[in-house]
């Protein structure tokens, strides 16, 4: 594990690395402060460049930081302006928004920023210590579990995902399996439901229905409906705290990082979920006098969603970096710009490129550290900068996405395609369908299938299902999972208006 | 009935045809050898179109429920939102996808910029012209020059 620390640490202090987590940490930080913008469109966006630059570990380092600088910009706009950009964030606006309007806006984005900083980086500890053991033990795993395991993921993301309505989700994760189909499988060699098309022989683009299913239609939402960006009067001043009041927030901290970290681990449950948790779990073991200032501007609210979010993030990066299976939407697009560099991430990652894991792991550390010394003193006029350009801002954003989808496949048919997903995207989006389920379902979909004939050949038939005990048991754990219909009240309500999917 | 329900029976078209590729046309190319194979191409595909429309038509008759709630944007009152603006963005980015070939990148990204930020209602045209211009030159020249991303720059009859 000390080698592996330090080839990492060489990795990520490689000059164009430390570049790629400073300017993937200012990129998020500045597009997820947008109301809209979550997460998943800005790394949607980025996914051309980072695959472009032909190096898996610069590339994951690069859109590791845009996703823990979104979650940090994401905050700062739930504090500044009550407008949170990013749905793990919304339970920071709940003391952070009283407290900015009581005048102490550069208290709370400190508070934010050392919570966010201490969970990323216990998180990544924690994430150091768990992901090794966890790959040795999917080592263990015959492509029977991986299909099994692949289920249990797909059925707890669309159990716990969206909008706590499960057969949504089930519809959306079968259609993502069902678009992963379409075109030459790897297995068979045959062209498979293209319609005679030849463009579709490929398959669809995994970063055109990336782009389509987020970032079209959270532009095409701020067109139809303009969120408000004033409030930030510029008055942040005053960024230092107490020693008291690092004192109240410490526990906080300690607490919050494990159970986000733990949170972020399972499958379908991420930043969102651990910051509601989070900020309930500290309201309800605070003291009594403590628990009414709650909601009032509360430092201890504050650092419980805050270390939580960012813990979760993290925690989530342990079944993609160790068993292949992303738990969330942002995973889920980082596992496919992976992919696409010929990494296979899994329990081999460790063993085969031992380099890029550990440098993801120590850009962590390096990504939190840029951002509490980095970004929180640029703040001030970052909340400037955006006060400007919707005008401007929207037809970049539309045009980056086109960009993205035409470099990648250089071709203007992708575009087409492009444009009509994002419509019917939009049109899901209208009527409560989780988008994150289908892109999961369509990047899982070519692996779950390779696991299934696998086994299905090893066992000369289904066999396998009843033969193998585990993988019995996974698929037994699978069928609870969607037939359990619980969370979906606290789901709903915890998914505000003007949000973004988070994770 | 509602739009998800809408949304869910369009879903259950797909569900079926896709079965029936799956069920019905997709074994009938299959060579000889393949036959003898546990598994089929159409193996998976049965399957999920089986899933699929199970889980369709339980939004169908709506046994699931959806509680009425306060979404971001309501589709009913769509019209009261800014939808044309929206609609001329759509077709602009297909006006733009079709153009971006024949009419080289520097041109087609530029009035794409252009006119996107007028159709917002942006009429300052001496800062938009130039913030495009120069967006447009510099990304050209990110993906051409450092990504090593060919783009045909202009038109053909300029010998783009």
């Amino acid at each position: 594990m000390l080698e592996g620390l330090l080839i990492g640490l060489t990795t990520a202090l490689s000059v164009q690395n430390l570049l790629m987590v400073i300017a993937g940490c200012l990129i998020g930080t500045f597009i997820g402060m947008l109301p809209g913008l979550g997460p998943m469109s800005i790394i949607a966006i980025m996914i051309p460049v980072a695959i472009s630059m032909g190096d898996p570990s610069a590339a994951l380092i690069l859109l590791a930081g845009v996703y823990y600088g979104a979650i940090f910009g994401g905050s700062t706009s739930s504090i500044l302006l009550n407008a949170p950009g990013v749905a793990g964030t919304v339970a920071s606006s709940f003391d952070g928004y009283p407290m900015a309007r009581q005048g102490k806006a550069g208290k709370a984005l400190t508070i934010a920023a050392i919570a966010s900083f201490a969970g990323g980086t216990l998180g990544a500890l924690l994430l150091m210590i768990f992901a090794p053991a966890l790959s040795s033990v999917a080592l263990l795993f015959h492509s029977a579990e991986y299909f099994a395991l692949m289920v249990v993921g797909l059925s707890a993301i669309a159990a716990f995902a969206g909008t706590g309505q499960v057969a949504k989700a089930m519809i959306m994760t079968i259609l993502g399996l069902i678009m992963a189909t379409v075109g030459e499988g790897a297995l068979f060699n045959l062209p498979r439901f293209t319609m005679g098309i030849m463009d579709l022989q490929s398959g669809f683009g995994f970063i055109t229905l990336a782009m389509a299913m987020f970032a079209l239609p959270e532009a095409l939402f701020l067109v139809l409906k303009p969120k408000n960006l004033q409030g930030g009067d510029g008055d942040i001043k005053d960024l230092r705290i107490s020693r008291s009041e690092a004192r109240a927030i410490a526990p906080v901290i300690g607490r919050q990082s494990l159970q986000g970290f733990f949170i972020g681990v399972l499958p379908g449950a991420g930043a969102t979920i651990a910051s509601f948790l989070g900020y309930a779990v500290e309201r309800n073991i605070a003291p009594k006098a403590e628990q009414d200032e709650f909601g009032k501007g509360s430092i201890k609210g504050l650092a419980a969603p805050e270390t939580a979010n960012n813990a979760a993030c993290t925690g989530s990066f342990v079944p993609l970096l160790t068993l292949g299976i992303p738990g969330s939407g942002t995973t889920a697009i980082l596992l496919g710009a992976l992919i696409a560099l010929n990494v296979t991430p899994g329990p081999r990652l460790m063993v085969d490129d031992p380099q890029i894991f550990w440098a993801v792991i120590m850009s962590m550390f390096i990504g939190n550290l840029v951002l509490l010394i980095l970004n929180l003193p640029l703040i001030p006029y970052i909340a400037k900068v955006l006060a400007v350009p919707r005008n401007y801002l929207i037809p970049f954003i539309l045009f980056f996405t086109l960009m993205g989808a035409y470099i990648g496949q250089n071709n203007a048919t992708e575009l087409l395609l492009l444009v009509g997903f994002g419509i019917c995207a939009t049109a899901l989006k209208f009527a409560d369908y989780p988008l994150a389920p289908l892109l999961i379902g369509f990047i899982l979909g070519g692996m779950m299938e390779d696991n299934f004939a696998r086994s299905m050949q090893l066992y000369d038939g289904v066999a396998f299902i009843w033969e193998r005990p585990m993988t019995l048991a996974l698929l037994v754990i699978a069928a609870i999972l969607v037939v359990l219909p619980s969370y979906r009240a606290r789901r709903a309500r915890a998914r505000d208006a003007g949000i973004a999917d988070g994770d | 009935m509602a739009l998800d329900r809408w949304i869910a029976l369009v879903l259950l078209g797909i569900c079926l045809a896709y079965g029936y590729a799956a069920w019905f046309t997709m074994d009938g190319s299959l060579a000889p050898f393949m036959r003898r194979n546990p598994i089929w191409p159409s193996t998976f595909p049965k399957m999920l179109s089986v899933l699929g429309i199970i889980a369709t038509l339980f939004i169908l008759i709506g046994a699931e429920k959806s509680g009425p709630k306060e979404a971001d944007i309501d589709y009913r009152r769509l019209h009261e939102y800014h939808l044309g603006q929206a609609l001329i963005l759509l077709a602009l980015m297909v006006v733009y996808a079709l153009s971006l070939r024949p009419m080289g990148f520097l041109i087609s990204t530029s009035l794409f910029l252009i006119l996107g930020s007028f159709t917002l209602g942006e009429r300052k045209w001496h800062i938009m012209v130039p913030v495009a211009l120069i967006a447009t030159v510099f990304v050209w020249y990110l993906v051409q020059e450092v990504l090593g991303i060919y783009m045909r720059p202009l038109p053909g009859f300029l010998g783009g």
